[in-house]
């Protein structure tokens, strides 16, 4: 084996660091606020893409803008017709350029504007996810949640909570480096 | 290299008092592709949309990156713009640094930096926009309603009233639906064959309307503005153009004794048969499972009765294809079977009916002739009860969880008639919650309660059982917190509605959903209750869920307004951005096929050009006129074939590049 | 079940003498005695070279796919659970059934020649098949083997004896029973890991990857006529890897593309020169199909629908997929 689990442990350190770091606060209050650094004084900004549909999560996260709800500038919202658009191809697409999450939103299952997209999604994602998480990838970089056009505020704490929880996990190394350059 | 024009939005200090958009400006001035980059006050003013006509125009644009508020705000404004200045709408792409940015980030240079972002993820995927056109196609000028009851009857009513050609395919041998069954309607107690006939007969006189009764759809095929139905007409054995109605085979027929399901099974009638009186058309039909000409080759009587010579043994089902520009689903309901409700002694004593066999009871021309009487021994009842959710509302497994709507109604004025004709017949209603939302229904209730007396009971029955001769129910009466027992001569069930069982083979013909309790799905819950998933696919009365006669005739009118919205358009614009398959790709495999909610895609054999070589390949088309563009059969082709325009593959993983670089 | 290679020459004769097919699909005789081919037959001489024993591991439906219906009508050989891919296929619209004549022969469990190299058994000119065990005959005298020492990997979780689809079967009730693993059992092992150890187990797997794409050309479901990975219009296409993530990428992806359609029949493995255990993934897939959404087995009958072309409304959400972790 060309990498030993030794420094695979080591590489992810700094990434788990801040969980354990002192200045770390509750979640909800590490939002934008300047102090949750790292001992070097440079705090770890993840990179997350947000796929969502265009019907409800998509207004759903315009809502949240229009009602002036903050979320990190962490996450970047991609527009699609649906969460059936979404191949499996473009999250690890994502993961491939450098992602450190991804979330994919759709309309709640029943609400699909295409009336069974959505419904498909949920199986893709379950079963993309789960084999992820085979590979050894962290089951909490890759979420699905369902938000509706209506939700704003709980499309902004929901990628509040999405940033925080990868914040936690640190950068996603694993993805990049399958192959052992060493 | 297609030319690129970014326009970035101040939106006064929405956007500019968050993002530099002068930096953004500068920022995006080095992507492929970018000949221009401006920034304005508003970009959606005049002034803003005839800058970018001018940009278009001045550095020769292929293509326009609008930084501003989100695509669900003014996508068409710019689109139309660009379209203005000649280009193809669909090479405007917009970077939502409004919403998505500006009006959620508080740092400065955080939301400049997610701005540049976003601009260049629109930059990069519009680098790979293609000119889209959208597909037009015509209108077939006449509508179907499946279903001739009063929501079918008044929407091809007001259908034809627009000047459009109609015709209607019911099932049974007359149109008229439930409502011809009902004695009275609440809470006005007209008589419902006095509102309901003269409409029957609009229908039938119309000369916009056909109609098709005993009839059912076979097929469909097609799509909205051009819909290709089979129609197949089950033989009457009586030949329409001959037969004047006199009814003298009727007379004359030996065979008796078939269960009449206008009565709801409660009386016989012949074998030849009018359903009732005022059936529309006025044409009997021979039940064959129940003549003995059909049955035995012995009789013929109604043929010798026949003045008319309109008997016609020989008489084959027609089948006829017909095209229509709109479908509109009327399909109706029934009221469940309560087969499975033994405590109330439904199967076991005649005395115990369901609402809609007590409406019979009560009706003029129903089994006893208007009499109330118990069906066991022919004598006037002295008390009855009645049970609400009956099946409504249950979490029994046997029922259905939802509110049936009218019974709460219906069994106020049952009740009401009963105590109107006999005072001295106790009534008592045993229910649930009462729900009368709707003009003049709690008022009507309330009369029911007050002024006529009938005893309100809350609470369910556990049991109904034959004791002596008569009826005993076996009650809690939850607001004195006892139990109650009850002596009955009748006992009426409010049996919960469901959907016409019917509706499902016609519902996947077209493509269209039921819920989890078998009513059509509408296209959106709230905003759009009278158009079903599919295109130009309507629906109208009981098959979308429980409402009454009011509320299912208001309904008819609003699927006719939308069906008259379609049908006045002379060529139906689509959304250019559908799925399309490439053939030199595709495998064939019909994933795509199996999950399509619009069922857009079909296969064909192929001549295909692969590698400067001819080969007969099976490739999936798509029907652009009817795929939506949800994108399911994309991530279902292995291949890649399969691709959405407007949001293709190298599109998005464009998008996701820019966001990671 | 050398034994019924006369029987399979007899009906392959017959067949294309009577001009019922126009070629065979079985497996010809190698260089050694372990090393049978897939290959066509279109004249009755050729037959001769027709082989059966217990190196026909190699799954013939793939091969179905590239004869164009145009060459006619072919006869093919298929194992019992070669048949599952057979069906999938058909239900694909890859293969035309009527194209084909399908003969389910009996089998005994495969064999794999590695696992005899391992035992120190070198020099193998003969192998006899008899029964419970091999002799064999090699350049330093003969050996003997206990078959189920010697079965492929995929030979020992077997599909049963079984033939899903065929027109005729020679030797269908001689095959020998296998003691059947769990085929789940390594995926649950992997499963009860760590993220880091499943990880480094699988980095350590793929990352032997030399792309050589002998899992795809091998796979019965990877019948695409141009792979993604190959399409230049993809975006997704690769001459040389630009970026060490990409073996992992294309596994993945092929493990999500023939999810829901692999039968499990474990070509993928048995042709890695690499040895890579990509039917974990695939097995992976399975499970958690099984589990999420029920009983399913892809080419079980060519007119089921895919898993992954269905759903139900009350399916389990996909952040709840670790809470059924061992559960069957």
């Amino acid at each position: 084996m060309p990498m030993s689990t030794e420094s695979q442990v080591q590489a992810n350190a700094p990434a788990k660091a801040p969980t354990n770091a002192p200045a770390n606060a509750p979640a909800n209050t590490l939002i934008n606020t300047p102090g949750n650094e790292e001992k070097d004084g440079k705090a770890f900004r993840p990179l997350i893409v947000s796929f969502c549909c265009n019907w409800c999560s998509y207004a759903g996260a315009d809502l949240a803008g229009s009602s002036r709800l903050t979320y990190p500038a962490d996450v970047k919202i991609i527009r699609v017709p649906c969460s059936c658009r979404i191949n499996p191809l473009f999250i690890l697409r994502a993961f491939q350029r450098g992602a450190d999450g991804v979330i994919v939103n759709g309309c709640h299952p029943g609400d699909c504007h295409y009336s069974t997209g959505n419904f498909y999604t949920r199986r893709r994602m379950a079963l993309l996810f789960s084999m992820l998480d085979f590979l050894g990838i962290e089951k909490e970089r890759t979420r699905v949640e369902w938000v509706s056009a209506a939700e704003g505020a709980r499309f902004a704490s929901v990628m509040r909570e999405f940033v925080e929880q990868i914040r936690r996990l640190g950068e996603n190394k694993k993805l990049g480096d399958i192959r052992c350059k060493e | 290299m297609l030319k690129i024009g970014v326009f970035v939005c101040w939106c006064g200090s929405n956007i500019a008092g968050t993002v530099d958009v002068k930096a953004v400006v500068e920022a995006v001035k080095a992507e492929p592709g970018v000949v221009f980059s401006t920034d304005y006050q508003y970009m959606c003013s005049e002034g803003g949309q005839s800058a970018i006509r001018q940009a278009i125009k001045e550095y020769e644009l292929g293509g326009v990156v609008i930084c501003a508020c989100s695509p669900r705000m003014h996508e068409t404004t710019f689109r139309k713009a660009a379209e203005a200045a000649g280009l193809n709408p669909y090479m405007v792409e917009i970077a939502n640094i409004r919403e998505h940015c500006s009006w959620i980030h508080k740092d400065k240079e955080e939301a400049t930096e997610k701005a540049v972002v976003l601009c260049r993820a629109a930059i990069a995927k519009l680098n790979l926009n293609k000119p889209l056109f959208p597909g037009e196609s015509g209108v077939v000028k006449r509508a179907l309603v499946i279903g001739g009851g009063i929501a079918g009857i008044q929407t091809a009513l007001d259908i034809a009233d627009a000047g459009y050609e109609v015709d209607i395919v019911e099932k049974s041998p007359t149109i008229g639906g439930r409502m011809a069954q009902l004695d009275k309607t609440f809470p006005t107690l007209d008589c419902a064959a006095c509102i309901l006939t003269p409409k029957m007969v609009e229908a039938a006189a119309h000369e916009k309307i056909r109609l098709f009764t005993y009839s059912e759809v076979e097929e469909v095929s097609g799509y909205v503005g051009s819909f290709r139905v089979k129609i197949r007409q089950k033989a009457r054995s009586v030949n329409r153009e001959l037969c004047n109605g006199c009814g003298e085979c009727i007379v004359k027929c030996p065979s008796k004794t078939a269960s009449n399901a206008f009565d709801e099974g409660l009386s016989k009638r012949s074998a030849i048969y009018i359903p009732f009186a005022q059936a529309v058309p006025n044409l009997p039909v021979i039940d064959r499972e129940a003549c003995l000409r059909f049955q035995t080759g012995k009789c013929g009587l109604c043929e010798i009765a026949c003045s008319a010579k309109a008997i016609d043994y020989e008489q084959e089902d027609e089948t006829i294809t017909e095209e229509y520009g709109a479908i509109v689903l009327a399909t109706g309901y029934r009221p469940m079977s309560l087969d499975r409700y033994d405590e109330f002694q439904y199967s076991q004593s005649p005395d115990v009916l369901t609402s809609l066999e007590f409406e019979r009871i009560l009706n003029a021309s129903g089994p006893t002739g208007g009499s109330l009487l118990r069906l066991s021994n022919g004598e006037k009842p002295k008390s009855i009860v009645f049970i609400q959710c009956v099946g409504s509302r249950s979490d029994d497994g046997c029922g259905k969880s939802y509110c049936s709507k009218i019974c709460c109604m219906y069994t106020a004025k049952q009740a009401m008639l009963v105590k109107d004709k006999y005072p001295d017949i106790d009534v008592t209603v045993f229910y649930i919650d009462v729900r009368t939302p709707g003009k003049n229904f709690d008022e009507f209730y309330r009369r029911a309660a007050e002024a006529y007396g009938v005893r309100y009971v809350k609470g369910m029955v556990g049991k109904v059982a034959e004791w002596k001769g008569r009826l005993q129910v076996q009650a809690v009466d939850l607001l004195e917190d006892k139990q109650l027992l009850i002596d009955a001569d009748m006992v009426v069930l409010a049996a919960a509605i469901e959907p016409d069982p019917g509706a499902r083979k016609i519902g996947a013909m077209l493509a269209v959903n039921m819920d989890q309790n078998d009513f059509f799905t509408e296209a959106h819950p709230k905003l759009r209750p009278v158009e079903s998933p599919t295109a130009g696919v309507f629906l109208s009365g009981m098959c979308q869920g429980p409402k009454d006669i009011p509320e299912t005739v208001a309904q008819a009118g609003a699927a006719a307004v939308k069906v008259l919205g379609l049908l006045s358009k002379d060529k139906l614009v689509g959304n250019p951005c559908v799925a399309i398959s490439d053939e030199t790709l595709c495998n064939g495999c019909s994933s795509c096929e199996a999950l399509c909610p619009y069922d857009a895609i079909t296969f064909e054999e192929k001549q295909v050009m692969v590698q400067g070589r001819r080969e007969t390949r099976r490739v999936a088309m798509v029907n652009e006129t009817m795929c939506q563009g949800c994108g399911a059969c994309t991530v279902a082709c292995p291949s890649g074939a399969m691709d959405l325009k407007g949001f293709t593959n190298r599109q998005i993983m464009a998008e996701v590049d820019a966001i990671c670089r | 079940m050398q034994r019924i290679i006369g029987k399979m020459r007899e009906k392959a004769k017959e067949l294309l003498e009577a001009g019922t097919v126009d070629a065979v699909l079985g497996w010809k005789k190698g260089d050694f005695a372990y090393d049978p081919t897939p290959a066509f037959f279109y004249s009755t001489d050729e037959l001769d070279m027709l082989a059966y024993d217990g190196f026909c591991g190699s799954n013939l439906s793939k091969y179905l796919v590239e004869y164009g219906k145009e060459k006619g009508k072919v006869l093919v050989f298929l194992k019992p659970c070669d048949t599952y891919s057979l069906n999938q296929l058909v239900s694909e619209h890859r293969v035309d059934r009527e194209n084909v004549y399908v003969v389910g022969v009996g089998c005994d469990g495969m064999l794999d020649v590695q696992k005899l190299r391992d035992k120190g058994i070198a020099g193998i000119e003969e192998i006899e098949e008899a029964g419970e065990d091999l002799r064999i005959h090699t350049l330093y005298g003969l050996k003997t083997c206990p078959r189920d020492e010697a079965l492929l990997k995929k030979c020992q979780s077997c599909k049963g004896k079984e033939h899903k689809l065929f027109d005729d079967r020679i030797g269908a009730e001689e095959s020998r029973d296998i003691a059947n693993e769990d085929r789940f059992a390594e995926v649950a092992e992997l499963e009860k890991m760590s993220p880091e150890e499943r990880f480094a187990f699988w980095r350590a797997a793929l990352s032997s990857c030399i792309r050589c794409n002998a899992c795809r050309e091998a796979c019965p479901v990877c019948s695409c006529h141009t792979c993604i990975f190959d399409n230049a219009r993809s975006g997704v296409d690769a001459k040389a890897n630009a970026s060490e993530f990409e073996e992992n990428l294309f596994h993945i992806i092929r493990a999500f593309h023939v999810a829901g359609r692999c039968s499990d029949c474990g070509e993928c493995s048995r042709v890695c020169p690499q040895a890579i255990p990509l039917h974990l993934l695939n097995r992976k897939m399975i499970k958690d199909i099984q589990s999420f959404y029920g009983a399913f087995q892809a080419g079980d009958s060519a007119d089921q629908c895919s898993p992954l072309l269905s759903y139900s409304p009350d399916d389990i959400e996909p952040d709840a997929f670790d809470r059924w972790k061992g559960v069957m």
